[in-house]
């Protein structure tokens, strides 16, 4: 008489090895990492280079915009094709207090930017006012791309603007932004961007700990970001968001606003990819308009096809391959990058077309790449 | 071979097999669950509606015939929201304008729709569509800490049953027959505990033996709840159907009996075609 089936949304968070990896991934990022690279000694064949962590440093934030992207795209269905913009603006929005934290160190030694001094402004423009205080900055990496991504969310939502056409849309804005950013009238340094950074909470940017420590920080977001998705998925939440991807209408007709399901995801994803911005530009130590050019948002889109959209870790994959691809390449053959790029989109759609991750997934049996 | 038409317990209300209707939310008090009156509706100057009026009496089973084009998923889109007429009125039992709220609000008050192509989500789990047409609160903060009751679980369970899926009650959806796709989604229909059930072809691509357990089906459920059932098998029809709307080009060309409209003139020279 009574039929038994799996209770959706009861499995646990992690299974005992997703746990371990999880926590030894935490360990290397947080501890073994900092120490080969400040503790162990340039001669030996241990030590880090600080090209080394860098690069990997640069590259987590990448993966944590590949995980965003993959909450939007990947489970639910909408394809963005405008994301850097939300990673730049939370680059920009740290930037600012990056280049108030400069003081009189620059060219010009005076209070304002050297591009404000070139500018021949004589004060700050209204929207820097308390960008020297961290904690505002940091309230502005989060706010600002995340009230962007909302009132767009809103209105293009509302009006079920859907497919393609949203995609077109998002890479309209992005590209409207980038325009805005290139002119020096801005306020952002025009096509220079933000550069020149010299310290952070008091701390010397240059410094291997300051680099240790923003690396560390970059891994345990990206932790922290892993286990956010995988509790959103197991919800009952992250299902409606399934439910979405497969037939919007069926859930209206189901009794759902598809509405806030949408926009509450959307801004999520801004807002993480804006938190990695600003993880990223001080790490990286320059921030201009090119990371809202068009390519660069379907680049992010990329990752996310490469690695497998709708799994776990498959975003993660494709940001780290593409990207260590994409160093690999613009060191010994720069010209051939973007067709390299180009090849493995196509190979990936064709081959693979649930990316790295689902073929594992499938040779694998719902093994670890799950 | 199939149930004998027999529609006696029409007149049965309130609850159900399944014990868990709500008592509020649509005022039937003076009879009529759903009414249509004259209802337009143009798209790009074709009139797919046209002063079309219609009451269905609550607790009745409706079948709505008529040739390709009649506005029979018109009709269906403007009750639950979809399409919003250019004139007329549509009142879901005494107060409620359908005219005026979103397909979720509607779906909220108690009208569950099956498309004509079987919907499921098809990336879930037999028992997760089920789950998520529930009802419940369906708003994204209540969803996400939901946590199925026991309540809940016996309540899937006995949809399961009713729909015969217990043994599919882990595979994805998508993987199902056409058939067991159709009765996943009235399954899920009835999680949503409607007062008003729109089906459009809900018999399309069933074998003989699916057809005559869906018409089973439908007469149980006749009574307590009210189903408009868009069809194009007369056999189907026959068996279930107690009353009979003919449309033709956007409004009502007759009413009755199948066999009634089987013999009205003007049905035989439009849809009939002899």
């Amino acid at each position: 008489m009574t039929t038994t089936f799996k209770i959706p949304g009861v499995e646990p968070l992690f299974t005992g090895k997703g746990w371990a990896a999880l926590i030894a991934f935490v360990l290397a990022v947080a501890v073994l990492v900092p120490v080969l690279f400040l503790a162990v000694p340039e001669s030996s064949p241990f030590h880090l280079s600080a090209y080394f962590v860098t690069l990997i440093g640069k590259i987590m934030c990448y993966c944590v915009v590949a995980v965003a992207m993959n909450l939007i795209w990947g489970y639910t269905g909408i394809l963005s094709l405008g994301h850097g913009v939300f990673f730049a603006l939370g680059g920009y929005a740290f930037g600012m207090y990056l280049m108030r934290m400069i003081g009189r160190e620059g060219q010009y030694q005076s209070d304002l930017p050297d591009f404000m001094v070139f500018l021949d402004w004589k004060s700050y423009p209204w929207y820097w006012s308390f960008t020297d205080h961290f904690w505002y900055a940091a309230l502005l990496v989060i706010l600002v791309p995340g009230l962007l991504a909302f009132v767009f969310g809103y209105f293009a939502f509302r009006s079920r603007i859907k497919g393609v056409y949203f995609s077109i849309i998002t890479q309209a804005l992005t590209f409207a932004f980038m325009l805005l950013f290139f002119r020096n009238d801005t306020g952002f340094g025009g096509n220079n961007g933000f550069t020149d950074f010299k310290r952070i909470l008091g701390f010397r940017i240059s410094d291997p700990s300051t680099r240790a420590a923003l690396f560390g920080l970059s891994g345990l977001y990206l932790a922290g970001c892993l286990i956010l998705t995988r509790a959103l998925v197991r919800s009952k939440f992250g299902r409606v968001l399934t439910a979405i991807r497969d037939s919007e209408s069926r859930l209206m007709f189901s009794g759902y606003n598809p509405l806030w399901y949408k926009l509450s995801i959307w801004t999520l994803s801004a807002v993480l990819c804006g938190i990695a911005g600003a993880l990223y530009v001080p790490q990286v130590g320059i921030i201009n308009p090119s990371e809202m050019s068009a390519a660069n948002s379907i680049e992010i889109a990329i990752w996310v096809a490469v690695g497998g959209r709708g799994t776990l870790l498959g975003p993660i994959i494709g940001a780290g391959v593409v990207n260590g691809a994409k160093s690999f390449f613009t060191q010994s053959f720069p010209e051939y990058w973007l067709f390299f790029l180009g090849i493995l989109f196509v190979a990936v759609t064709l081959f693979l077309p649930h990316g790295i991750a689902g073929w594992i997934n499938r040779r694998t049996k719902g093994g670890a790449a799950k | 071979m199939n149930p004998a038409i027999d529609i006696t317990d029409e007149l049965k209300s309130g609850t159900t097999s399944q014990g868990r209707m709500m008592g509020k939310g649509v005022d039937t008090s003076h009879g009529p669950i759903l009414y249509l009156e004259d209802i337009g509706v143009s798209f790009d100057g074709f009139r797919a509606l046209n002063k079309l009026t219609l009451t269905i009496e609550t607790g009745e089973l409706r079948c709505i015939i008529g040739p390709n084009g009649a506005g029979k998923t018109t009709m269906m889109d403007v009750i639950t929201g979809k399409t919003r007429p250019d004139e007329g009125t549509a009142y879901f039992g005494q107060t409620i304008d359908l005219t005026r709220l979103t397909e979720a609000e509607i779906a909220h008050e108690g009208i569950g729709r099956k498309f004509q192509k079987p919907t499921v989500f098809e990336n879930l789990s037999v028992v997760e569509n089920l789950e998520l047409a529930m009802k419940t609160d369906k708003r994204v903060r209540a969803s996400l800490r939901a946590k199925l009751s026991g309540e809940d679980l016996a309540h899937i369970g006995e949809t399961l049953e009713m729909i015969r899926l217990q043994d599919e009650a882990g595979r994805p959806a998508g993987t199902l027959s056409h058939g067991q796709k159709q009765w996943l989604e009235i399954g899920m229909l009835l999680m949503q505990e409607p007062k008003l059930l729109l089906l459009d072809e809900p018999a399309a691509g069933m074998t003989d033996h699916e057809t005559a357990r869906t018409a089973e089906l439908f007469l149980t459920l006749a009574g307590s709840h009210t189903l408009i059932v868009v069809e194009h098998d007369m056999d189907f029809i026959g068996t279930i159907a107690k009353t009979v709307t003919v449309l033709h080009e956007g409004s009502v060309l007759a009413e009755g009996t199948l066999d009634e409209v089987k013999n009205n003139d003007r049905v035989i020279e439009v849809y009939l075609g002899r």
